[in-house]
């Protein structure tokens, strides 16, 4: 039995914020849970995935966050509960649906997590999602703790079918991505049998007539939040500053009071309910405050619209002092942390921040600065794509025209960095290096002679880049598109995606075949074996000589699914005698070249070695080391 | 533990089991009624970038992920230079260190821009920012058991070894088995008995 199914109420776990999240919908019934995996929200839904079977619900990993979108409307649509999670850049995609599935609502419930990435942690950018919720009329909440996060998807649920439209939980990285305390609660023991009423239709337009009733859902929605318990006020009756926060702000701003002894000086409002907001009770503290402070992530979207309020009540309101990112005070990009709380209330306060003893301070930056070394961004030891970028570095040198390579989003995003040998040349959204490719691959009719390539993963394939390719297709674009097959969705967790043969909850799946498809298109796929450096540079030298849109597959496994198989693997080893090391003119090509973390300079002896706790034996620096000191035993 | 909250901070490189360490120290927390809260900071890359999970643990609250400067009471430490780095920012003169005696080299050192520091400064530099420290060969217990990545497991068994945290074997099959699967629970206690008898001096016996 997983954690988050066991069916033990008042039972106190540690669950992850995520997990927290899937258990609150367990609890609230869900019948259909459906997502796109993206940190930081990947976990919500493997977590459903896991207990699916034995929970008799339905989950699925969809081919993106629109049809995820879809698939749990058309269940809430039937009467049923469902739960669609997603993060930041995943709301983009799902928004034209939602912006049109809010005009109609729906029948049961539905509630939509999307978990941001403040300061961009597994993203590339820090988007603040809740900004979505103000034009879509839609109720948004917003959980400052592991258990609150648990309790208060519970409650979307029912805000959802009180009102009969989505309901929106905005988390972050430092609740989805941390784990505390939660007591779990009851499990429901039946759940509806989806009906589709076709007496009435879920029909957007008319707007005339549709989005009135979203405005008038959203005023019930309002009634209904205004005494909210999600949202507390602590502290004293008349605070010298009061904290206005939510999300991870809460419980780093109680701490940074409690820490600097402000307890009987400041005041925290913590909001839940962060759209709309509890307007009587936000006026109701405003009248006690003399200065104000926020403290939230990212945009300052509780600054602006208690502003608001503020200026439409402020005939009976006191002169306040507002502190923010608006105000220019605190910082207006990045996510928070214990370190800024605690300065910002200090500097408001005048109360001095606790510091460490002079001597023992300066043993502490000696050892950041000379016994820490920095730890760039590298590929695992053994991942596909480092071999990927080598052979296509070496075949766009080899082709001497400049090409330039549009990358993708997914692991081989590093290929900006170093590891991928700094080839990929541009990085958006899922899919835009394929539809850049393929307008780029156009331009060669207005003069441009460079070569296009464009990167992209299996799952960002099916995610993102069909269109881009069919687009490429029909307008006879000249554009290399290169499919990093590496068999999984590796870098949220391994989700299957429309090409693996299981679902997600282990079922068995028809994969829709990435080279059928592709030839079904009319663009029969090259398929190759990264690991093999000489063959795929060819490939890839071939492919760019020819005219047209043409795919090449790069298949070969992630290094962690194989090694989570934890079979044999082959062994590497270097000899050493065979080495010539700084002699060679090699210039250390499988070290300071390659940078496999596999591999180690042994600087005593002048000669590279292997790490046996590190490679995983793929045999790609054997291939590349021109003295032949490189041999690989077969497993 | 005589602080609250204590704060505990597992670090390592990533791949190295870091989360499920933290995990498992949550858990069997949590089940003697702890609040207990974990955070992690990590880079993008799966492997190879430093991570570091925060562990709170309190009485009376719910603290928050992440911890501020200067306040850890436990640094465990998968790999020694990240001890460092740890220490740099979140150590203090009473800061105890159990601290893995294997190196990872960082992709900028195996490609010669940056010279790994030598072990023995680093390992006196880790004891002069603690107060305690302890110094395990947990990879090579690891290695012996026939997988690295139980080396996070061997370093927690030196933890409840050296009465630093409130943690035991029974604890530990516990926790394994309800939060990881009842099958990982033989091999995982037996490293963390390992690490009980290297941190005891009893492990060539």
């Amino acid at each position: 039995m997983s954690l988050i199914s066991k069916d033990s109420p008042g039972k106190e776990l540690l669950l992850m914020g995520n997990e927290a999240i899937a258990r609150g919908a367990l609890e609230a019934g869900i019948s259909v849970a459906a997502a796109y995996p993206g940190n930081p929200s990947s976990e919500i839904i493997g977590s459903l995935a896991e207990v699916a079977q034995e929970m008799g619900i339905y989950v699925e990993w969809s081919i993106n966050e629109k049809v995820a979108l879809e698939v749990a409307a058309a269940a809430a649509a039937s009467g049923l509960n469902a739960l669609v999670a997603m993060k930041q850049n995943g709301l983009n995609v799902a928004s034209d649906f939602l912006f049109n599935l809010n005009l109609t609502g729906i029948r049961g419930g539905l509630v939509l997590v999307v978990c941001d990435d403040p300061s961009g942690i597994s993203s590339t950018n820090e988007q603040d999602s809740r900004i979505a919720a103000i034009p879509a009329d839609l109720p948004l909440l917003e959980p400052s703790t592991f258990h609150e996060a648990k309790d208060m998807v519970k409650y979307a649920f029912e805000l959802s079918r009180s009102i009969q439209n989505v309901c929106l939980v905005r988390s972050v990285t430092r609740i989805s991505h941390a784990r505390g305390n939660v007591t779990l609660g009851p499990l429901p023991d039946r759940r509806p049998v989806p009906y589709f009423d076709t007496a009435k239709s879920l029909s957007a337009l008319p707007a005339s007539v549709t989005h009135p009733t979203a405005h008038r859902k959203f005023r019930q929605a309002r009634e209904l939040l205004k005494d909210s318990p999600f949202n507390r006020y602590e502290g004293p009756e008349k605070p010298e500053l009061m904290v206005v926060t939510c999300g991870s702000g809460v419980l780093f701003s109680r701490e940074a009071v409690q820490e600097l002894g402000l307890d009987a000086r400041v005041g925290l409002l913590k909001v839940g309910t962060t759209w709309p907001l509890p307007e009587t009770f936000v006026v109701h503290h405003l009248a006690n405050a003399k200065k104000v402070l926020f403290v939230e992530e990212v945009d300052p979207f509780l600054e602006t619209n208690v502003l608001e309020i503020y200026a439409r009540h402020n005939g009976n309101l006191p002169a306040i002092e507002f502190f923010g990112k608006k105000s220019g005070f605190a910082p207006d990009v990045g996510e928070l942390s214990p370190g800024l709380v605690l300065g910002l209330l200090s500097q408001l306060t005048k109360t001095p921040l606790p510091t460490r003893d002079d001597r023992y301070s300066a043993d502490a930056q000696d050892a950041l600065h000379r016994f820490a070394p920095v730890r760039s961004l590298a590929f695992c030891a053994g991942c596909p794509h480092r071999a990927s970028y080598w052979a296509l570095k070496k075949a766009l040198a080899l082709d001497g025209r400049n090409g330039v390579v549009f990358g993708d989003i997914g692991c081989y995003a590093l290929g900006v960095f170093a590891t991928g040998f700094h080839q990929a040349k541009t990085l958006h959204a899922m899919g835009s290096g394929a539809g850049m490719a393929a307008g780029f691959g156009l331009l060669g009719k207005l003069g441009a002679t460079q070569p296009a390539i464009a990167l992209c993963g299996d799952s960002t394939f099916y995610h993102a880049a069909i269109p881009a390719l069919i687009n490429g297709l029909h307008h006879r674009s000249d554009f290399l598109l290169i499919i990093l097959d590496n068999s999984a969705t590796a870098m949220t967790g391994f989700q299957p995606h429309p090409g693996s043969r299981v679902d997600a909850m282990g079922l068995e799946a028809r994969p829709v075949v990435l080279e059928d498809l592709c030839a079904a298109l009319g663009a029969p796929p090259v398929i190759r074996d990264p690991f093999d450096l000489e063959d795929t540079t060819a490939a890839i030298y071939d492919l760019l000589q020819k005219q047209g849109t043409n795919v090449l597959i790069l298949r070969q496994e992630c290094a962690l699914v194989r090694a989570k198989r934890n079979q044999a693997r082959r062994k590497v080893e270097i000899d050493q005698t065979r080495c010539i090391g700084e002699e060679c003119g090699c210039n250390r090509l499988c070290t300071r070249v390659l940078k496999c973390p596999g591999l180690n300079w042994d600087a005593g002896a002048g000669k590279a070695r292997i790490d046996e706790a590190i490679c995983t034996g793929c045999g790609i620096c054997a291939q590349i080391c021109p003295s032949r000191a490189i041999d690989v035993q077969e497993a | 533990m005589t602080k609250d909250p204590f704060n505990v901070v597992v670090t390592g490189v990533g791949g190295q089991g870091n989360v499920i360490a933290s995990l498992l120290i949550g858990a069997m927390l949590v089940d003697q009624g702890y609040k207990v809260t974990i955070g992690e900071t990590y880079g993008a890359s799966q492997r190879g970038g430093s991570v570091m999970s925060h562990v709170r643990i309190s009485r009376t609250q719910q603290f928050g992920p992440l911890m501020p400067p200067g306040v850890a009471d436990l640094v465990i430490a998968l790999e020694p230079s990240e001890a460092a780095r740890v220490l740099g920012t979140l150590g203090n003169p009473t800061t105890v260190s159990v601290v893995n005696t294997r190196p990872v080299h960082p992709v900028d050192v195996i490609c010669g821009d940056l010279p790994y520091p030598d072990l023995a400064e680093l390992f006196a530099k880790i004891d002069s920012l603690s107060r305690e420290s302890y110094f395990i060969s947990a990879t090579d217990s690891a290695l012996e058991l026939g997988n690295p990545i139980l080396a996070n497991i061997v370093l927690l068994g030196a933890v409840a070894g050296a009465n630093l945290l409130p943690i035991s074997r029974e604890g530990l099959e516990k926790a394994v088995s309800e939060y990881m699967s009842p099958d990982k629970v033989a091999i995982n206690t037996e490293a963390f008995v390992r690490g009980i008898d290297l941190v005891r001096g009893r492990a060539r016996d």
